[in-house]
């Protein structure tokens, strides 16, 4: 009950999935396994928001230090919680204007949106942009020229940054598109800062960024048929569960 | 309390009160709105019509205060000061770790989770769960645009089960039962990652890079720009999979060739690096933009 039952249910939806892409008779069931996917998912956000609300709740109780904190989330995650469901400011839908619930949950002016507008998207912006200040400070520290390896990766990544921005033409705008040798050959401007960048764009990242992708499918895919054959079962925990 | 730290939490309150004074004084940091009536009719055929009057509102730039239909809105200004306030109580973190920060970092965590859960419950549970079981009610109560023929599809009774169980986690014995669920979760994507993956990353990949070493126009002159690209993608592509191929050792010609691979792999990671700064830079300049275009006006 506790293994063999997981791991029947993992092989039959993991290869009904598979078969979806070669018989074109599973699409519908593939279709209907891909839909509760995602209504599983979305309990599993519902499982998320009870898994925060016992560990504040026990940190509260134990007053552990920073239970203060553990209190504010919660205030915070109720009282989004509340206007969110209850749509709080949401009008009806024009069309239906006898259905109260008909309107859309994120609607601009309700309650919701004004936290999802004025506390949600700067706090999750700034919090993004704030590692912008490490990264540039983990840069210079961990950034040395110490070998041939160290050394391209510093001079790409220098030159994709200025080649990205208004220093590029500051700095090499004034290459001329007179030709360095023969006619139709390569001109002063080919060296333009913004040009390197294409370039390295398109002809030096591609070939690394494909070997990537191709690795990682590999990957996934022997990840994946592990999975579904229960060679690989660290998903379901130990047995010492309750 | 050290000295230094009562100094520097004088000068940030003061800096902060004088902040604030500057901007009520000059009027900055208002926002301003139209006012859009709206009026609805009942779509109703066998009730007698009745007509439902509110209002909506519509940001507009302050150029317009003093307009006709134009008004100071309390919630959007408070709005734009409160996220004023998120903002800057995120970048003291650059200071140190202080209670203002871990503030709004509560704060966060706490609207990220209910705003999760409450984005899942209208577009997941209500939409393709309640509207699927219960149709009837469904149409009464949030979709009246839905067809009144539709019938239950108790198909969906098994992933309401399967949900169940997983709440069934949060419970102090009997745990284990959550493994039903999370086995299908992990099977469904096994099932999808391993299809999509070797469509994409893997045969689409493989497919791209197949292309001539030499270009000839169709004139039959050499074009030898895009032959020198093709060879070097190809070049890079079969260098950097020897270097991640380790069933062989790294020696005699598969050292020089897998020391090339780590070359080319070198250029995508710096460049990769450059993009992803200049994204956090982006992210850096659009804060920064809010605060002094948005909030102090300058």
């Amino acid at each position: 009950m506790k293994r063999t039952i997981p791991l029947f249910i993992s092989a039959v939806t993991g290869f009904v999935l598979i078969a979806t892409a070669f018989i074109p008779k599973f699409v519908d069931w593939g279709n209907d396994a891909m839909a509760w996917f995602n209504l599983l998912a979305a309990f599993a956000f519902v499982l998320g928001g009870g898994n925060l609300l016992k560990m504040q709740l026990q940190k509260i109780s134990a007053q552990q230090p920073g239970w203060g904190y553990s209190a504010v989330t919660l205030i915070a995650f109720f009282i989004t919680l509340f206007v969110g469901l209850a749509k709080v400011g949401v009008h009806p839908n024009v069309n239906f204007p006898e259905f109260a619930w008909s309107g859309d949950y994120l609607e601009e002016g309700s309650v919701f949106w004004w936290f999802f507008e004025y506390i949600f998207t700067p706090l999750s912006a700034t919090m993004f942009a704030l590692l912008a200040f490490y990264i540039s400070s983990a840069a210079f520290r961990a950034f040395r020229a110490k070998n041939t390896e160290a050394t391209i990766l510093l001079i790409i990544a220098v030159i994709v940054l200025l080649g990205r921005t208004y220093a590029s033409e500051w700095l090499t705008g004034g290459f001329s598109n007179e030709p360095i040798f023969g006619e139709n050959g390569i001109t002063y401007s080919d060296f333009k800062l913004d040009h390197l960048t294409q370039i390295i764009m398109e002809d030096f990242t591609t070939p690394g960024m494909r070997a990537i992708k191709i690795g990682i499918a590999l990957g996934v895919a022997s990840t994946s048929l592990k999975v579904l054959l229960g060679v690989d079962r660290s998903y379901l925990g130990s047995d010492q569960e309750a | 309390m050290k000295q230094s730290t009562i100094i520097w939490t004088l000068l940030m309150v003061l800096g902060g009160l004088g902040l604030v004074s500057v901007q009520v004084f000059r009027g900055k940091g208002e926002v301003y709105v139209r006012t859009v009536p709206v009026e609805a009719k009942s779509s109703s055929k066998t009730s007698p019509e009745q007509t439902y009057h509110w209002s909506t509102y519509q940001q507009v730039p302050a150029i317009e205060k003093g307009n006709p239909g134009i008004s100071l809105s309390f919630s959007r200004t408070l709005g734009l000061w409160v996220a004023a306030f998120c903002t800057l109580a995120i970048f003291s973190f650059l200071y140190g770790d202080n209670p203002l920060y871990k503030f709004t970092e509560s704060v966060f965590v706490g609207v990220s989770a209910a705003y999760a859960m409450v984005v899942a419950f209208w577009t997941e549970i209500v939409t393709n769960l309640y509207a699927k079981l219960l149709p009837g009610l469904a149409r009464i109560s949030f979709f009246p645009d839905m067809e009144s023929s539709t019938q239950p599809n108790w198909l969906y009774l098994i992933p309401l089960v399967l949900s169940v169980l997983l709440l069934w986690r949060l419970a102090p014995k009997g745990n284990w039962i959550a493994r039903w669920p999370l086995a299908f979760f992990i099977g469904a994507t096994a099932g999808i990652r391993l299809i999509s993956y070797l469509e994409t990353d893997f045969i689409g990949q493989l497919q791209s890079t197949i292309m001539p070493f030499i270009v000839f126009s169709a004139d039959g002159s050499l074009l030898w720009i895009k032959s020198l690209r093709n060879t070097i993608v190809i070049v890079g592509v079969l260098s950097c999979m020897v270097y991640f191929f380790f069933s062989i050792e790294h020696e005699g010609i598969v050292k020089y060739i897998s020391r090339l691979g780590i070359w080319f792999l070198m250029v995508t990671f710096g460049a990769s690096f450059a993009y992803t700064v200049m994204g956090r830079i982006a992210l850096l300049s659009g804060r920064l933009d809010f605060l002094f275009n948005n909030w102090l006006g300058i």
